[in-house]
């Protein structure tokens, strides 16, 4: 039976020259790149540097054994993305039951029917091909950090309390704007000023969720917290009216409009998860401080200032930055006033 | 007890060619004297981790061919060094005599 797959780079991580041998015909007549190492420290070191698709790893080994190697693999934010399987005689099953709980792929008895040993292989190299996939999609639109948050605790619809703060971003009467030219113009527009408005947003650690039409909502502080995710919401709002400047400078020499965004930003608890369905979801947050970030953004128009926040942002600020109290405003369907501030870039 | 179980040695044989059988049976023949004279010295130093290792090698390659009676003789004697018990009486010799006749068979069936 052949099971057609892509080749891929594998190590092989025995110190049995048999299985060693039985393993990298196997899967050579399977058109892989396989590598050997003889031993476990042998074995890392080349984890570390041969850019692996998949590790075929040994037990009971001299010098590092395979539990070791999977340990200091899993412990690498690099590593841990490479399957292992572990391989291993009938009578270590304890040995792999610890390895598979403590994260190897899956795992392999010794001796190794070749069937079997195909059909893993293939299986988990198929797995990390999705894996990669869903790494690539979720850093178009996350950081590093909070795609790799999402591979680890994987898609959960459903969502948690978290504190953080959520920045909305609108461009000011694009719609006349779209107007007055034509359809590709506004797309490509819109395309390169957001380029700009996300770097300057993942480069604060935020994470843009939605963009809507001319508008965009990113959160700071989830889904990994950090404790001045205030500071680093105003940080971005502050280096996207940089950038617009700069971006304003190229328009303008092109004899085009130039364009004009207001900002808001809200602090606070929010739920935040993944709403949708199992096929099509989007990391999300909600909640009133969602909502009076909205607001805020909105009165932004009123009050003629690009960049307005909430007390609660305003609390999370160092004294460095000039912030102008605006007084209480009360929004439409809202109770309770709410203590506006603009900031001055 | 059957020296060879010829349904494993045939599935071995079947996932591969015959050249590389013979590469295979070769290996495994130069290898296991060099893990029995291991185990040999072994004993001697009273290094039961050297010892369970060597032991681990024999069992694990003689499984593979099939020689399930020389996989048996291993396991125990490796248990017992896992257990740091050296004590292995004449066990050791019994497991190269195994091998003994594991070669000749082996060496029919290249």
């Amino acid at each position: 039976m052949v099971i057609s797959s892509e080749p891929a780079r594998l190590l092989i991580v025995d110190d049995n020259k048999i299985n060693r041998m039985i393993l990298s015909r196997t899967l050579e007549q399977q058109n892989h790149i396989v590598e050997t190492a003889n031993d476990g420290k042998e074995g890392l070191e080349k984890i570390r540097t041969g850019s692996f698709d998949l590790v075929l790893l040994d037990i009971e080994m001299p010098e590092m054994n395979g539990f070791e190697v999977l340990e200091a693999c899993l412990k690498d934010v690099e590593l841990r993305q490479i399957p292992i399987i572990m391989t291993s005689a009938m009578d270590e099953l304890d040995a792999v039951v610890k390895c598979v709980e403590l994260g190897a792929e899956d795992y392999l008895t010794k001796p190794v029917n070749p069937i079997l040993l195909r059909a893993r292989v293939n299986a988990s190299l198929e797995k990390k091909r999705l894996r990669d996939e869903q790494r690539k999609l979720f850093r178009t639109f996350a950081t590093k950090e909070v795609a790799e948050e999402l591979l680890r605790t994987g898609f959960s619809l459903g969502g948690k309390q978290v504190i953080a703060s959520v920045l909305f971003a609108d461009i000011r009467s694009f719609t006349s704007i779209a107007e007055s030219q034509t359809p590709a113009e506004s797309i490509d527009l819109l395309n390169e000023y957001f380029s700009l408005m996300f770097d300057a947003i993942i480069n604060n650690g935020g994470t843009v969720n939605q963009v809507i039409g001319d508008g965009l909502m990113a959160v700071f502080g989830a889904p990994i917290f950090f404790e001045d995710h205030a500071e680093k919401s105003v940080r971005a709002a502050l280096d996207m009216l940089e950038q617009l400047k700069v971006f304003n400078k190229n328009l303008l020499s092109q004899g085009k409009n130039q364009i004009h965004i207001g900002i808001g930003i809200a602090s606070g608890t929010m739920v935040a998860g993944y709403t949708g369905t199992q096929s099509r979801a989007i990391y999300t947050c909600i909640g009133d401080t969602v909502n009076i970030a909205s607001r805020i953004e909105e009165y932004t128009k009123e009050a003629l200032r690009p960049l307005l926040i909430d007390n609660h942002t305003r609390l999370g600020l160092p004294e460095s930055y000039q912030v102008e109290d605006l007084g209480k405003i009360v929004f439409k369907g809202k109770h309770n006033a709410i203590k506006i501030f603009a900031v001055s870039d | 007890m059957t020296i060879i179980d010829i349904n494993t040695f045939n599935t071995l044989k079947e996932s591969t060619d015959a050249e590389f059988i013979q590469e295979l049976i070769n290996a495994f023949l130069e290898d296991a004297p060099l893990q029995i004279q291991r185990m040999k010295e072994s004993l001697q130093k009273k290094d039961a981790e050297l010892f369970t290792r060597a032991a681990h090698t024999v069992k694990s390659n003689a499984a593979t061919f099939g020689a399930t009676e020389l996989a048996n003789l291993a396991r125990e004697l490796e248990s017992m060094g896992r257990e740091n018990n050296l004590e292995v009486g004449n066990k050791l010799q019994v497991m190269e005599e195994a091998f003994e006749q594991v070669k000749n068979q082996l060496n029919e069936l290249k």
